[in-house]
């Protein structure tokens, strides 16, 4: 009895090799299958789903107006202190004075995507881009300013 | 020689894996005594990706620290992620919406599949088999890119929120979901013929790394790593969380308590979950993702524990609150922690060749043990 299991033993152990090469064959043979993408070659067709969350940025209309009012809101829902915003205050032409946002402080280096700013400002200011290459050669590259230069609070936004 | 084994003698030779060794899966620094190629104790050292997380936790509000956990144990970070929803939900003593928690344990599913598929290919890459890893990173993929479309992130999700989860599903969820299961059923069997039938990976765990039911309890050892022991510690089944007590799905045990049981259960638990979705797919029920919250949570005084069953095993995450907008204290028993400890305790006597296999079946995360 010894003998027929030791064969049996051999027997199943080839099988088992054999199996394992025909799935290694099978691949070999039906290159449709092969689902490798070669990244940086593919810059041009990559498409990444709209809610892919890279970094914070403040969305600007053809008039140069944003949404953000200087509330804070998201510079205090951030956990890593990514966020800093400076209020100005504008003087309007009826002579009120009005609380807007000079500087809009976004610390990349420090963020890390968990979007709980844009979970939290109230007037839908900021979102996060489809941008995932934050590599530059100098740290403060990454310290950014959201609000372009001039821009203006978008009118009916409170 | 067995009653020399446990103490270091003359002549016995002290090695250090890690703590920069691809084999420990991270940063873990094993120092082991070997007796010729006999091993005669085992001694993790921590601590090298340490980042306090438990103590970072006490400055964040209880919006902002749930994005943390999603660092400890990466490849679970939606069940980590959820464990602690749970908690503050607790306290706070909001009622989820029905959708909300369907797409939470779907989520949960998801990762639990996708979590053991990395595992598998590591661990038979741990066995010097490398094209395994390929083809789990294949349908791995496939659940990375459903939860970037919905999610936004492929990792560290950051999904749940007290009171639910951030956005709705996206509006190709089902059929992307529907996608995936077509696609796991036709490529499984591919794994027990690559791997698990495979005669050389069968000699190599049968009977290696033996951990008893009784040495499992001791050990605090949880998940997959226990069931494969036949310790019944599911949560979900014991103490079942959002919606898994209306859900058909077994238990997985197996009773030998070597490396190939705990392989096999973590095999037969991904069909398990596959169970789950399907169930759950063409039921969300519609209604609204998220209950209504303040927007400053404030938990009452006292303390919170809520359990939930990762990858890994049994995450619980502990809330001591003074009544403030932070947490006072914060503690997570992480699985990891837990299953590591029982690593001297199966490798003792065995060979050197064994260890890294044996540690493989454990399914250890670093960053969750250290947090």
């Amino acid at each position: 009895m010894f003998i027929v299991d030791y064969v049996k033993d051999v027997y199943g152990a080839m099988k088992s090799l054999l199996v394992g090469m025909n799935r290694t064959g099978y691949y070999f043979t039906h290159h449709k299958e092969i689902i490798t993408e070669e990244y940086p070659d593919n810059r041009e067709t990559l498409v990444l789903p709209e809610r892919f969350r890279g970094e914070v940025v403040m969305a600007h209309d053809e008039n140069n107006e944003h949404a953000c009012t200087g509330c804070s809101a998201c510079e205090l829902a951030c956990p890593n202190g990514t966020i800093k915003i400076i209020n100005k205050f504008d003087i309007s032409p009826e002579g009120k004075k009005k609380k807007a946002i000079d500087t809009f402080v976004y610390h990349l280096e420090l963020c890390t995507m968990c979007g709980l700013c844009v979970e939290a400002c109230p007037t839908a200011a900021i979102n996060m881009a489809n941008t995932f290459e934050h590599s530059v050669f100098n740290r403060g590259q990454l310290t950014k300013r959201l609000n372009k230069p001039d821009s203006k609070l978008k009118a009916g936004v409170e | 020689m067995v009653e020399e084994i446990g103490k270091t003698a003359e002549g016995d030779l002290i090695i250090n894996v890690g703590p920069q060794h691809p084999a420990t899966h991270g940063v873990l620094h094993l120092i082991i005594t070997l007796n010729g190629e006999t091993i005669k104790k085992v001694e993790p050292h921590l601590g090298y990706i340490h980042r306090s997380i438990e103590k970072m936790c006490e400055s964040l509000t209880y919006r902002q620290f749930i994005y943390t956990t999603s660092r400890m144990d990466y490849l679970s970070a939606h069940i980590n992620n959820h464990a602690c929803a749970l908690t503050v939900e607790k306290g706070l003593g909001i009622e989820i919406p029905a959708r909300a928690q369907v797409i939470r344990v779907l989520m949960d599913e998801l990762t639990r599949i996708a979590s053991h598929e990395l595992w598998w290919g590591a661990m038979a890459m741990d066995l010097g088999a490398f094209t395994p890893f390929f083809h789990a990173f294949r349908e791995r993929e496939t659940i990375n890119d459903i939860m970037e479309e919905t999610c936004g992130a492929r990792l560290t999700m950051n999904y749940m929120v007290p009171g639910g989860v951030m956005m709705d599903l996206h509006p190709n969820f089902q059929n992307r979901v529907k996608n995936f299961l077509t696609l796991y059923k036709r490529k499984i069997h591919e794994y027990d013929e690559l791997v698990t039938g495979n005669i050389i990976f069968q000699n190599r765990m049968k009977g290696v790394g033996v951990l008893s039911k009784e040495a499992a309890i001791s050990f605090g050892v949880t998940g997959p790593a226990a069931r494969g022991s036949g310790v019944s510690c599911d949560v979900r089944k014991l103490y079942p969380y959002e919606i898994y007590n209306t859900l058909e799905f077994d238990e997985i045990l197996e009773t030998e308590g070597d490396s190939f049981a705990r392989y096999m259960v973590r095999l037969r638990e991904m069909n398990e979950s596959i169970k789950i979705i399907e169930q759950l797919i063409d039921n969300i029920p519609e209604g609204d993702f998220q209950a209504k919250t303040k927007a400053v949570l404030k938990l009452p005084k006292g303390e919170f524990y809520q359990r939930v069953e990762t990858a890994r095993g049994e995450l619980g995450v502990y809330i001591v609150s003074e009544g403030g907008t932070t947490p006072y204290r914060i503690k997570f028993r992480s699985p990891g922690f837990s299953n590591l400890s029982c690593l001297d305790h199966i490798t003792r006597g065995g060979k050197i060749g064994d260890l890294i296999a044996s540690m493989g079946t454990l399914d250890l995360v670093i960053p969750d043990i250290d947090r």
